[in-house]
């Protein structure tokens, strides 16, 4: 029996909330046949120590990401702007949570 | 392996949640605050029977499914079904260990487990057989297995929740949940497979007629379950809804239900009797041998 080529499967990136967190973080990359299957993969590879409670996939090739060769005219212009950084106020005792 | 409370406590501990950020938390026991008294109208023998059958289903197909570490299609699939393998692993030495303690006699989950021989095993013959990575099968006979094992197993569990034994109805809450996601994990294949390709699709029909005959097998009354009322399902009570959840996934992926005569009964005796085919020497092979050549071995 003859077995078909085989192609890859595309690659897909993992997003996990953790029970305490509150926002989605990168945790890794998996490949998978589709978009169902990928979030299912992804909670075999990803939460099986329990680690998360919701999960979003996204194929790879749907983000656009920065270059290596754009970091300095990318960051570096924020550099040096501290005063970007709401450190210069005097803050009021009787606002809480700051 | 009998080690499990303390591996608990040890993750459990809620101040240390810092500690143990990258392994997850908030552990539970599932079995904690479980009245663990044998109900009083129970024959003890009885009681002990049934949990063997419930274990070494989920054991020996644990054991089956374990074959396929590193031989998956993909790594992620080898994951996915080491996963499922160690839902059931743990569904089994829950059970096994309940069986040694209604028996009584001092046996403990391994004792059950590696040193019973095969004619003591209470499984179903369908979890035993060779459905792949061997020569018996493949992946699609692998997914066509765990479709109709999940559906059944899910089926008798979510009655067993309601159990009078508390133990077995904490043990089968439990499963409920693990059951409910390999039974959504072999139905998404089932689909795929049977509308992929022409090749894919030919592989899911013939998986399906090689574990077809050990179907009817799974709804077959037994006596120590009859003598079990209300600790026990009767398993031709779930006929009609596993009918009903594998047909819904036949339609959805296009596929005719399998038309095979059942695998005979051998005078009479099935798995659930300890009659088994020369597969499950293999298994037992493979699951027992290190704990029987070195007694009490530990590391």
């Amino acid at each position: 029996m003859t077995q078909p080529p085989r192609s890859v499967w595309p690659l897909y990136e993992v997003f996990v909330r953790g029970k305490r967190g509150l926002n989605h973080v990168h945790v890794g990359s998996l490949h998978a046949p589709d978009d169902e299957m990928a979030l299912r993969n992804a909670r075999d590879l990803y939460t099986r120590r329990n680690e998360g409670v919701s999960i979003w996939v996204v194929p790879a090739s749907a983000i656009t990401a920065s270059s290596p060769d754009e970091k300095d005219p990318f960051f570096s212009p924020s550099g040096d702007k501290v005063y970007r950084h709401p450190t210069f106020y005097s803050i009021p005792e009787d606002v809480p949570h700051l | 392996m009998s080690d499990e409370h303390n591996a608990y406590d040890a993750i459990m501990s809620a101040d240390d949640d810092e500690r143990h950020w990258a392994f997850g938390t908030g552990f539970d026991d599932p079995l904690s605050g479980v009245d663990r008294s044998i109900p009083s109208h129970v024959e003890s023998a009885d009681l002990v029977a049934y949990c063997l059958m419930l274990a070494d289903d989920a054991l020996v197909l644990a054991q089956r499914l374990a074959e396929w570490c590193s031989h998956a299609p993909e790594l992620e699939e080898d994951v996915a079904l080491a996963n499922i393998a160690l839902d059931l692993l743990g569904q089994s030495r829950l059970l096994l260990s309940r069986a040694g303690e209604v028996e009584g006699a001092g046996r403990d989950e391994d004792a059950l487990a590696y040193l019973r021989d095969e004619h003591e095993f209470r499984n179903v013959r369908l979890v035993e057989i060779d459905c792949g990575p061997g020569p018996g099968g493949d992946f699609a006979t692998t997914i066509a297995r765990l479709l109709v094992f999940a559906t059944w197993r899910l089926a008798l569990m979510s009655q067993l929740a309601a159990s009078v034994d508390p133990v077995l109805a904490a043990i089968a809450a439990k499963g409920v949940k693990e059951l409910a996601y390999h039974r959504d994990h072999a139905a998404q294949w089932t689909l795929r497979l049977a509308g992929g390709t022409d090749y894919s699709r030919e592989r899911m029909i013939a998986g399906l007629a090689r574990v077809w005959p050990l179907v009817p097998e799974l709804f077959d009354s037994h006596e120590i379950e009859e003598r079990l009322p209300g600790v026990a399902v009767d398993p031709a009570t779930v006929r009609a809804e596993v009918d009903e959840v594998l047909d819904t996934v036949f339609t959805a992926a296009g596929l005719d239900r399998p038309e095979v005569g059942r695998l005979a009964a051998v005078a009479g005796r099935t798995g659930r009797d300890g009659v088994h085919t020369e597969e499950l020497g293999y298994v037992l092979a493979e699951l027992q041998h290190v704990a029987r050549a070195l007694p009490g071995a530990t590391w």
